[in-house]
C-alpha cells in the first residue's frame, strides 16, 4: 500500500481547497454570464446546467435546421389539444379578431396587440421540425413574426434576462432567454404551411421555438412579459415544465 | 469494459503478482461506466414507451407508418398500441436522469480514452495480438485477454458507445443546429434515433454476454479483482 506521508496530506489538502474554491469560481462566473438554467437545483441540477451552459457558450448564434419545401410532412400531428371554453369558440367563429396579446413587463411601451397588429409587422417565414420529447416529429412551414420585431417595437429594458409567455390554456406557460428571443428562427407564428395556424396546432398564435422541444413551443399564446428574473411566476422554475418535471431549457 | 492491466506480457510470471490485475483509473471508469450505463438503460426504456414506434428518415409521427413497433402498451394515450391501458408517464425524471448519466458518461469516457492512450493500456492489453493462438490465451488464463475478447472491447470502446454517443446527440435540436451533418450522416433524426436503440440493444447483449462470462470465470474473484485490483491466489 502507498506511504502516506506529510508532504502528501498536505498536497491533497491544498488540491482539494483548491478544487472547491475553483468550483465556487466557476459557479459564480457561470451565473454572471447567464449559464446557469432556473431550474438548476435539485439531484439533476448539474445536468441540466452542464446542457444548458455548453449550449450557450458553443452554439448561442447557431440556426436550427431548415428544410426544402419537399420534407413537409403530409401527414403532421396536432398532439393533445387543450380543453378550450365558449370564449374561444366565440372568438374563433369571429375569425380571432377579438384575440389579443399583452406585451409588458421590463419595456418602455407595453401594448395589447391584435392579429393583424401582428400581421403588420415584416413577415418571415421558416421550414423547420417540430420535435416531440416522446420521440415524433413533424417538418412544418411557419409563417409569422419574428419575436425581436415585437419585443423591438415595445423597446425592451436593456436589463431584461427572459421573455415569459403564457398560453390561452392556464397549466402551460413557460419563458426563454434573450438568446433564444431574439434569434432570427424564434417566431410568434400565426400560418402554417401556407394558410392560417390551424386551433390543432396552436392557432391563432403560437410560440415557434426551434431550437427547443416542442414543448417549448406555446399554443394560444395571450401574454408575453419581459423581465430579469422568472422567480417570480409560479413555483419559481422558469416554466410550467420543471414543475411537471422536465427541463426548462429543451434544447439538450 | 473490464480490461485486464496486466503489466508484463503473457510469458509473466507469478513475480509480477503483487501488480494490480486491474489499474485503479480502470477500475474507477469502469464501475463509473457501468453505473451510468445501468442510469441510460431503465431511463431510455422510459423515455421510448412514451412512443414505441420507430421510423426510418427525417421525421415520423403516429399519423405516418412506423418502420417497426414494439408490441407494448405506451404512456401516451395518443399512440395507437391496440392496447386499452395507457402506462404512467416517467419521462421527466427519466430524460433528466438520461441526460446527467449521459454527461457522466461521456467525461468518465473522456478521461479513460486519455489514460489508455497514454499509459499503452490498449496497445498492450486490447489491440489484438495475431501471433497469439486462442490455445495460448486460455492458458495464459486469467491475465490476458483473447483475441475475440479484445476485439469486442475495441468494437464497444470505439465504435459502439461512441456511436450511441453520436446518435444520441443527433436528436437535440440545438446540436443538429450548429453541426447538421450529425443528423443528415445518420439519414435523418428518426434514423438517429432508430439506430440509438439498436445500437443500446446491441450494447446490452454486450453487457448480458460479459455477465454471463464473468460468472462462468468466478463471480466473486473476478468481481473483487475490478473492485480491490487484486486476485487472489491461483485466480
Amino acid at each position: 500500500m502507498s506511504k502516506f506521508s506529510r508532504r502528501r496530506l498536505i498536497a491533497t489538502g491544498l488540491a482539494a481547497a483548491g478544487g472547491v474554491a475553483g468550483l465556487d469560481v466557476a459557479a459564480k462566473l457561470a451565473q454572471k454570464y447567464g449559464l446557469v438554467p432556473p431550474d438548476h437545483g435539485g439531484i439533476y441540477g448539474a445536468g441540466e446546467t452542464l446542457t444548458y451552459a455548453a449550449q450557450r457558450l458553443l452554439t448561442r448564434h447557431s440556426l436550427a435546421r431548415e428544410f426544402p419545401r419537399s420534407y413537409i410532412s403530409a401527414r403532421p400531428f396536432a398532439n393533445e389539444i387543450s380543453p378550450r371554453d365558449e370564449a374561444f369558440d366565440r372568438m374563433k367563429a369571429g375569425g380571432f379578431a377579438d384575440w389579443r396579446v399583452a406585451v409588458d413587463g421590463m419595456v418602455a411601451r407595453p401594448r395589447s396587440l391584435s392579429l393583424s397588429d401582428l400581421k403588420s409587422y415584416p413577415q418571415s417565414s421558416q421550414i423547420t421540425e417540430v420535435i416531440c420529447e416522446e420521440g415524433w416529429s413533424y417538418v412544418a412551414e411557419w409563417i409569422g413574426v419574428r419575436l425581436h420585431e415585437v419585443l423591438d417595437a415595445v423597446e425592451v429594458h436593456p436589463q431584461a434576462k427572459y421573455i415569459a409567455y403564457f398560453s390561452l390554456d392556464k397549466d402551460w406557460w413557460d419563458s426563454m432567454d434573450m438568446a433564444d428571443a431574439l434569434h432570427p428562427q424564434t417566431f410568434l407564428a400565426y400560418g402554417m404551411n401556407g394558410a392560417e395556424l390551424p386551433v390543432g396546432f396552436g392557432g391563432p398564435l403560437r410560440m415557434r421555438v426551434p431550437r427547443q422541444l416542442g414543448y417549448k413551443s406555446v399554443k394560444f399564446i395571450t401574454r408575453l412579459t419581459v423581465t430579469d428574473s422568472v422567480k417570480k411566476f409560479g413555483k419559481g422554475l422558469g416554466s410550467a415544465a420543471p414543475e411537471a418535471g422536465y427541463a426548462w431549457y429543451a434544447g439538450i | 469494459m473490464a480490461d485486464s492491466a496486466w503489466p508484463g506480457t503473457l510469458s509473466a510470471t507469478a513475480a509480477d503478482s503483487d501488480s494490480p490485475r486491474h489499474r485503479a483509473w480502470v477500475r474507477a471508469t469502469h464501475w463509473i461506466t457501468a453505473l451510468c450505463f445501468f442510469a441510460l438503460l431503465v431511463t431510455g426504456f422510459e423515455i421510448v414507451i412514451s412512443h414505441p414506434r420507430f421510423y426510418w428518415g427525417e421525421s415520423g409521427n403516429v399519423n405516418t407508418a412506423p418502420l417497426f413497433h414494439i408490441p407494448i402498451p405506451s404512456s401516451r394515450a395518443t399512440v395507437p398500441t391496440g392496447y386499452g391501458n395507457v402506462l404512467p408517464d416517467q419521462n421527466g425524471w427519466s430524460r433528466a436522469l438520461h441526460f446527467e448519466a449521459a454527461w457522466v458518461a461521456v467525461i468518465t469516457g473522456l478521461v479513460y480514452l486519455l489514460l489508455g492512450i497514454s499509459t499503452r493500456h490498449f496497445a498492450k492489453n486490447l489491440i489484438p495480438q495475431a501471433r497469439l493462438s486462442i490455445r495460448a490465451a486460455i492458458k495464459a488464463g486469467a491475465w490476458s485477454y483473447n483475441p475475440v475478447q479484445r476485439t469486442t472491447y475495441l468494437a464497444v470502446i470505439f465504435v459502439l458507445f461512441p456511436l450511441e454517443i453520436w446518435s444520441g446527440l443527433a436528436m437535440s435540436p440545438a446540436f443538429v443546429g450548429a453541426v447538421p451533418a450529425s443528423v443528415i450522416l445518420l439519414g435523418g433524426r428518426q434514423s438517429a434515433r432508430t439506430l440509438h436503440f439498436f445500437d443500446s440493444l446491441i450494447l446490452l447483449l454486450f453487457v448480458a454476454v460479459h455477465l454471463a462470462m464473468v460468472i462462468r470465470a468466478g463471480f466473486w474473484p473476478r468481481t473483487r479483482a475490478m473492485i480491490t485490483g487484486q486476485m487472489a491466489e491461483g485466480q
